[in-house]
């Protein structure tokens, strides 16, 4: 009886939908390459590159966060999340292939979109004889992007590996006082490196060179943190789904509402945290009202994306505080799952017109190409951390920390 | 403030507490409370108690926070005394948010901690009967009232069968009342008080 529900199974219903989600996706790429990315106008193409770059990005950023929270809680000395690692593993195990894919959009868009002297995305790689970009010009470009980019995506891809491959040996039989104690010691190096390298990544120089530097002119100390933020935040909100959806097959039978609780408790204080510094970006910035400052802010507030302005600000902020502050509220399966969606929906909103909004000042792009993406995302996570949840059992029976897991009690 | 009777008994593992909390609740008697060295997960659930309303309590503080400090400022800045601060709106939101937030902070902390010092009634020199001095210290003290039909003599067997380690009994005020601890060191009432 437990083996059976300790051992999970991609289901036939799982692989259709993960299949059909995927076969939207790639029919929405396949159209917008030839509509737009073929096209002659240079605008359009960077339309359709930035759509694929935003999503890209977002989706890496977000399976990458599950290995940070594992090393995080790891270097806590927490486990109250052991019941349920093996689900942040397994949503960690896409990071090389998204991270593979991430890697090859963007490399195409600093090299494959330049027209002469005018790059319509990354403005840096052509500075010509801008003073401003020729300063930058040490840090800002193609070199350093390569260099930077394929150090991030394999680095977290080797860590993220070795600390599953700790995790996989607390499955066969039990440890002795020592060999715990070893393994943990373990844990903890590769952990740290795992969060010193995040830091240096995710925390600050990834978002500038990737997302920042399409204004190129324009700079933030916040902007990191922020996206760090926005991704962190998502992939707890991937977590609780996953694990929710594992309860309502009958499996992970050591995961209460207790530990749904205190992801809750994540998704909330992460939420208030990425408007902590949403709000101290845009309030330095309006306050000091210095126009080489503000020109980021002059089309979101006041031009075309003032709609989606104030959506991002509901969804990620208001909503999740008054919804997500009710202790009831945090262990009710139904609604931490349309927070959980809702929450997702919101940052991959943030990110939308965090790079389009960059892209395309005048005008919304949001169609049915972005969703498209969404949905060849949506597929490639169901069926990728499926398949990867199937490789271990669902829950590691040697891990030192399990019984303090099961007996957690918030 | 009344004087009421009680039968205490002491146990000196959680392991026992437990199914004594169970076995006391289901003979129908009833727990006044059960005095813990330190915070237990579960005791609440286990005595059948309620969740406490203080978070409410604390939301509505901090919304009244968040309400005083923008009408205030609001008031302030566009009908009492208008300023212009380089060109900036009379009412101009962001810069309020902080002190909004500050304040709303301020309001639910202080009104929280306020409002649970008044629940447990703590305050300077205000004084309770303390069951068993050691409840501070290593032991869980668990007070059963009794009422006027229950058998003294059976309940403490009854305590020491489920576990307790010391069983006695005392008449107590259940109220609070003015006084010193370095004053008053009589924590056991006399073995037959008189009780109208």
């Amino acid at each position: 009886m437990s083996s059976i529900r300790e051992q999970f199974e991609v289901t036939g219903k799982m692989r259709t939908w993960s299949m059909g989600l995927i076969a939207i996706g790639i029919l929405a790429f396949i159209i917008g390459l030839i509509t737009k990315g073929f096209s002659s106008d240079p605008h359009q193409q960077a339309i359709f590159w930035g759509t694929v770059m935003y999503n890209s990005i977002f989706f890496l950023l977000v399976c990458n966060a599950s290995m940070f929270f594992i090393c995080v809680t790891t270097l806590a000395k927490g486990g109250w999340q052991t019941v349920f690692r093996r689900v942040p593993e397994a949503i960690s195990a896409v990071v090389p292939i998204f991270g593979l894919i991430a890697a090859f959009v963007l490399l195409f868009v600093v090299f494959g979109l330049g027209h002469g002297d005018h790059h319509p995305i990354y403005h840096w790689v052509t500075p010509g004889k801008d003073e401003i970009l020729l300063k930058k010009s040490g840090f800002l470009n193609p070199t350093f992007f390569v260099i930077w980019t394929v150090l991030s995506i394999v680095l977290w891809s080797w860590l993220g590996m070795k600390m599953r491959q700790l995790s996989r040996q607390a499955d066969n039989g039990d440890m002795s006082f020592e060999e715990g104690n070893n393994w943990f010691h373990r844990n903890l190096i590769y952990g740290s490196m795992f969060t010193v390298w995040f830091g240096l990544t995710v925390g600050s120089v990834t978002p500038w060179v990737w997302i920042m530097s399409i204004d190129a002119h324009w700079y933030s100390t916040m902007f990191s943190w922020y996206t760090f933020a926005s991704s962190f935040v998502s992939g707890i909100s991937l977590i609780v789904l996953w694990v929710i959806f594992l309860k309502n097959r009958g499996q992970l039978q050591f995961t209460t509402e207790e530990h749904l609780h205190d992801l809750g408790k994540f998704m909330f204080a992460f939420s208030v945290f990425w408007t902590y510094l949403w709000f101290s970006q845009y309030m330095l910035i309006w306050y000091s009202n210095i126009p080489e400052e503000t020109i980021y802010f002059k089309h979101r507030v006041q031009g075309a994306w003032h709609g989606i302005f104030i959506l991002n600000l509901v969804i990620n902020f208001v909503c999740p505080l008054l919804i997500l502050m009710k202790r009831s509220s945090k262990r009710n399966y139904t609604l931490l799952t349309f927070m959980a969606v809702l929450i997702i929906f919101g940052h991959w909103i943030d990110f939308f017109q965090m790079i389009m909004g960059s892209i395309s000042k005048d005008h919304v792009t949001l169609g049915w190409l972005d969703f498209g993406m969404l949905a060849l995302y949506a597929g490639m996570i169901i069926l990728f951390v499926g398949r990867e949840l199937t490789k271990a059992p669902l829950v590691a029976s040697a891990n030192p920390f399990l019984k303090e897991s099961i007996i957690h009690h918030t | 403030m009344a004087l009421k009777r009680f039968v205490v008994g002491c146990f000196e593992d959680e392991e026992v507490l437990f199914p004594a909390v169970k076995k006391v609740r289901t003979a129908g008697y009833k727990i006044q409370d059960v005095y813990t060295p330190y915070a237990v997960h579960g005791l609440d659930k286990a005595l059948g108690m309620r969740d406490t309303s203080l978070h409410t309590a604390g939301f509505i503080y901090g919304i009244t926070g968040t309400a005083t400090a923008l009408s205030c400022m609001g008031w302030i800045f566009t009908k009492d005394w208008p300023l212009n601060i380089g060109g900036k709106p009379n009412f101009p939101l962001p810069a309020f948010i902080p002190i909004t937030f500050e304040l709303t902070v301020l309001f639910a902390a202080v009104g929280m901690v306020l409002t649970f010092c008044y629940l447990c009634q703590l305050a300077p020199f205000v004084r309770h009967h303390h069951f068993h001095p050691r409840a501070t210290d290593d032991l869980f003290v668990m007070a059963v009232e009794c009422t006027p039909k229950t058998n003294v003599e059976d309940l403490k067997g009854f305590l020491q069968s489920a576990g307790a380690i010391e069983v006695n009994y005392q008449v107590a005020e259940t109220g609070w009342w003015f006084g010193r601890y370095d004053k008053e060191q009589k924590l056991y009432a006399d073995e037959h008080p008189v009780i109208a």
